[in-house]
Parts: C-alpha cells; sequence; structure tokens
C-alpha cells in the first residue's frame, strides 16, 4: 500500500503510527513536496490481516523475535510453554551489566501473559541497556512503549 | 485529471519497507534450513491415513540407522507428532535469536503447536471474531513460518514435515520455503482414498515438487482397493512400502533404507 500526493504526483513518506488499542490502527502519510498530511484508517479486520502477515507498518523497531507472532497473537498458548535461558531474575542488576527492574516494573511485568512474558521483558531489557538506563521502571517501559511502538505489549 | 500513476511506479524508499520485511523473513527460513540436508514433506489429500503415525515412525526408523532427523508437526490445529514421539511434556527454551527443538523417541527432534497450547485448547488467535476468515489463514502461515525459521535443528540429515489433510498448508509451505518440498504421499487402499490423494499428487506436480513415492497404510484387512499400485501407476512413482495394521519395526526400518 502506498499513497500519492496526486497535486504534487509524489509518493508520500510515512509519518507515525498510532493504535489506539481499540483494534483499529492510524497511520499517517506526508507529501514531501507540500507537506500534505493524509491519515490511513483501518478497521480492527485490515489491522489483523497486517498483523498475521507479521510485518510493521511504518517498519520493525526491534529485531524480531523468535516465534513472535505465535506468542504475541495465540491466545490459548500454554503458560509455561518457554523458558528463557539466562534471563536476570528479581531486583539486582544482572552480569554484563543488565539493568534491574523496579518493584512497581516488576508488578507490572508479571502482568503480561507467561506466553509473551519473557519475550516483552527481553525487549525492555535490551531497549534500556542500550541506553544505559540502570534501572527499569514503569516510566521506562511506558517511554520504551511510545519509542518502539510497542502498543500491543 | 491526468492518468494516475500506479503502485508499481512509486519506487520511493518507504520507511515500513513492508517487502522488506517479508524479503527478511523468508532470508531467515532460507538461512536455518540451510543445515538441513533434505525438506520432505508428508501429505496426502485425505485426512485419517495415518500421515503422522507415517511420519513419526518413518522418522524414528531414519534415526535408528544413523541420521539426524527432525520432524515439523505442520498440522497446527490436531498436532499429534509429540504423543506419537512420545516427547515428555517439557518448556521450549527460547534463546534471543532461536527456539530449541525438543526431543523424543530415537532422538528424533521435533517442533509442534501441542507444545504451545493449553492442554485440549483449540488453536486460537487474538483479535476481531467477525469475517476471522479473511486473516485466519494468513496468520496459521506466519505461525507455520516461525516453526520453520526460528527453530535452531541443527545439522540434520532430513527434515520430515506432517501436513494435514488437504491441500492449503502444502502451498503455503511452497511459498514459505521459495521452492517446493519433496513429497512423500500417504494413502489407504480405498478408491475413495485414491482419488483424494491423485488431487493432491496432482497439485504438487503442478507445483514443482518431487514425488519420492507413496506409502500404503493399512493394508491387508478391513480396507479393499489398489490405491496404491494405481497412484504409483498413474504418476510413475514406487510404492515405497505397504504399512499392515500391526507393523513391525523391520517395516519402517526397510521403508527408512529405500529412501
Amino acid at each position: 500500500m502506498k499513497f500519492l500526493c496526486v497535486d504534487c504526483d509524489k509518493q508520500m513518506a510515512f509519518e507515525e503510527r498510532q493504535l489506539p488499542g481499540d483494534g483499529t490502527l492510524a497511520a499517517t502519510f506526508k507529501c514531501p513536496t507540500c507537506g500534505r498530511v493524509v491519515a490511513m484508517l483501518t478497521n480492527p479486520m485490515e489491522t489483523q490481516l497486517v498483523s498475521s502477515l507479521g510485518v510493521e507498518i511504518g517498519g520493525r523497531t526491534v529485531p524480531e523475535q523468535p516465534f513472535e507472532t505465535v506468542r504475541k497473537m495465540v491466545s490459548t498458548g500454554r503458560d509455561d510453554a518457554f523458558t528463557e535461558p539466562g534471563e536476570p531474575r528479581g531486583h539486582a542488576a544482572g552480569s554484563n551489566g543488565a539493568p534491574s527492574w523496579s518493584a512497581e516494573a516488576q508488578e507490572r511485568l508479571s502482568r503480561v501473559p507467561n506466553f509473551v512474558r519473557g519475550m516483552v521483558k527481553r525487549i525492555y531489557a535490551d531497549y534500556a541497556k542500550e541506553r544505559g538506563i540502570a534501572e527499569i521502571t514503569p516510566a521506562v517501559m511506558d517511554t520504551a512503549r511510545a519509542e518502539l511502538g510497542l502498543e500491543g505489549m | 485529471m491526468p492518468p494516475i500513476r500506479t503502485y508499481h511506479d512509486l519506487t520511493d524508499a518507504d520507511r515500513s519497507g513492508l517487502p522488506e520485511q517479508i524479503g527478511a523473513q523468508r532470508k531467515r527460513v532460507a538461512e536455518r534450513l540451510a543445515g538441513v540436508g533434505r525438506v520432505i514433506a508428508v501429505m496426502s489429500g485425505k485426512g485419517g491415513v495415518g500421515k503422522s503415525y507415517v511420519t513419526a515412525h518413518l522418522a524414528r526408523a531414519l534415526a535408528r540407522s544413523g541420521r539426524a532427523v527432525g520432524v515439523l508437526d505442520a498440522d497446527l490445529n490436531g498436532p499429534t507428532i509429540p504423543r506419537l514421539l512420545e516427547i515428555p511434556r517439557a518448556p521450549l527454551t527460547a534463546h534471543r535469536e532461536h527456539i530449541e527443538p525438543l526431543t523424543g523417541l530415537d532422538g528424533v527432534r521435533c517442533i509442534s503447536m501441542a507444545m504451545l497450547l493449553e492442554d485440549g485448547a483449540p488453536l486460537a488467535f487474538k483479535g476481531p471474531s467477525a469475517e476471522s476468515f479473511v486473516w485466519r489463514g494468513a496468520m496459521e502461515a506466519s505461525a507455520l513460518r516461525e516453526l520453520l525459521s526460528d527453530v535452531a535443528w541443527g545439522a540434520l540429515d532430513a527434515l520430515l514435515l506432517d501436513l494435514p489433510p488437504g491441500m492449503q498448508r502444502y502451498v503455503e509451505l511452497c511459498d514459505i520455503l521459495g521452492a517446493p518440498p519433496a513429497v512423500l504421499t500417504v494413502t489407504i487402499p480405498t478408491p475413495e482414498s485414491r482419488d483424494a490423494v491423485r488431487r493432491a499428487m496432482r497439485a504438487a506436480v503442478d507445483r514443482g515438487s518431487q514425488l519420492l513415492g507413496i506409502i500404503e497404510n493399512m493394508t491387508g484387512q478391513g480396507f479393499a482397493g489398489t490405491a496404491g499400485e494405481d497412484l504409483a501407476r498413474e504418476f510413475s512413482v514406487p510404492v515405497l512400502a505397504r504399512i499392515p495394521w500391526h507393523p513391525t519395526p523391520d517395516t519402517w526400518n526397510e521403508l527408512g533404507a529405500r529412501l
């Protein structure tokens, strides 16, 4: 799918993606010549179709994780389906400069279903580590979600 | 208004890079399977002919003969391979870039949706339930792609893919692999099975798959017919084995030796 500014005969460029949480998606595109912005609004079924392809509108912000689509989209996954080796646990920082998790952040993470939790935890930890953040807090999680486009996590 | 340029006329770099994302998915599959000697799809156009049973026992026979074998249970909605290989229930180890397969009887490595789903639960997806037929097929194809791209099999002589009845999963597999896999066909002796399996074999030929041969299952009592012979003659392929109702390990060893 591409967008063309008919007046300028120019391909419009992706600007921003928003997932309001009701299954819909909004993506804005801007004409590089005249600056006109249009929004593409998809209904839940159309959004789901894009998700089912395992691609991200606006481009990938984190590397594709193993079984990413399965872990994000399957609703009948076993709680104990996965184990994540070598992941630091608890509040203390792990080896290799891994960030620690505040109690509040751990509580929030505990609300993520087990089936996908390990993957989510790794993404947040990588985000913090790459930015030199020593402790992951709910505020850090919010920032990461916004920056990385992790609206569904 | 002048003619509007078409999709293919617009070639500016797109930040979404959807074609590049799809290309990266295909590349990941190819890289993961680079260490696999042969990818073999076990298929049939007919349900209930024993594809999974044959797949599991053939994999075990190949493993007993010293070959490194994996089984990918591509029957996402009715996975049975872990039970047939007597794989103990255990979590899958999810590393940063791959998932480890589990190991069953005779050292056969395996991945299956059965390892991921709650006991007795169907494969269900988050998302709008209305008109789910629009996206469900794509979601299952993505799941199949991830089973292919994300499992670190290590070096394998053969990866057997146990396909569900029908042709849809085979077509998805061809698209994901980028080339058609070799195909082993399973039938029972009856003319009804023959007619359904014929369609599947025709589809495989049309896609360019190499037909390795036919395995006629459940022979000797109960089912009358010559489906194996008929299909072998029609497609100029061998009947690799006729599996009786109560096969011995030698039955499977002989089949493994013929592949």
